[in-house]
């Protein structure tokens, strides 16, 4: 039997949900679709803080992009905060050239983005 | 004495995404080999993952009995790259800047910008059905 590889790690923080990222690339539609069906659980309905960590993440393609904006557009709906971390140089680089550094707060780590929400 | 590895393939596949990345994967271990640093691998691995998507999504409509056809040209300068559908082509031109105004919150459209940003230099065809990209080795040998 395939063996299911867990697409995230959570916990809970005081003040926000803590997602980890546990996959090293993110491409396929089968990827996108169980992170998806993974994380919109945790946010639906009710007033959340988010924070995605993408220390594990070597490689993303655009559709991941897509994913982050309808949790976004999620989070806001409801009020949330939602806060990315360790993310590394190469992904960064796809975030800036298409400036979602500037709509995303970005931090270095999860307990500066758990600080930042205090 | 310089040995001059160049190797050059134009492979018609179905227009499968998980197919088409096995090729991409193939064009990328030659990379590898031909001494390309990881930040080129990384740049030519985005490209070719944004066109074959493009290709299959946008051209091709997801129909998987049209072909796409991956075609590359490599050698330790630069590596060329072909990816073709049998969709019914698009203006580059066309497509909206999705870093302007409420582009930026929308989900999709950013895949050319990304192409464009990762390699040296990009064409499409006239019928807007093929891409040529190119990217220099950073760090010939």
């Amino acid at each position: 039997m395939e063996q299911l590889k867990p697409r995230i790690s959570v916990y809970y923080a005081q003040n926000a949900t803590v997602v980890t990222l546990t996959d090293e690339k993110l491409l396929e539609d089968d990827d996108i679709k169980a992170l998806e069906e993974s994380i919109m659980p945790l946010i639906d309905g009710s007033q959340v803080n988010l924070v995605v960590d993408f220390s594990s993440v070597q490689f993303l393609s655009s559709a991941v992009l897509g994913l982050l904006i309808r949790i976004s557009k999620k989070i806001s709906e409801n009020k949330g905060r939602l806060k990315f971390c360790g993310i590394n140089s190469k992904i960064f680089d796809i975030f800036k050239i298409t400036r979602l550094d500037e709509i995303f707060e970005i931090y270095d780590d999860a307990k500066k983005a758990l600080q930042s929400l205090k | 004495m310089t040995i001059k590895v160049f190797n050059r393939e134009k492979i018609v596949s179905k227009g499968i995404i998980s197919e088409l990345r096995k090729i991409c994967s193939r064009i990328l271990c030659h990379a590898n080999v031909l001494g390309y640093s990881k930040d080129d691998q990384f740049a030519i691995h985005l490209a070719l993952e944004e066109a074959v998507v493009n290709a299959v999504r946008h051209g091709n409509k997801q129909d998987s009995e049209k072909d796409v056809t991956i075609e590359y040209e490599l050698s330790p300068e630069k590596i060329e790259l072909w990816v073709t559908d049998q969709g019914m082509g698009f203006k580059p031109s066309d497509v909206a800047d999705p870093r302007s105004g409420e582009n930026i919150y929308k989900a999709g459209g950013r895949g050319v910008l990304l192409i464009k940003s990762y390699m040296n230099s990009v064409e499409y065809n006239n019928a807007g059905n093929s891409v040529h990209m190119t990217k220099l080795n950073s760090k010939p040998v």
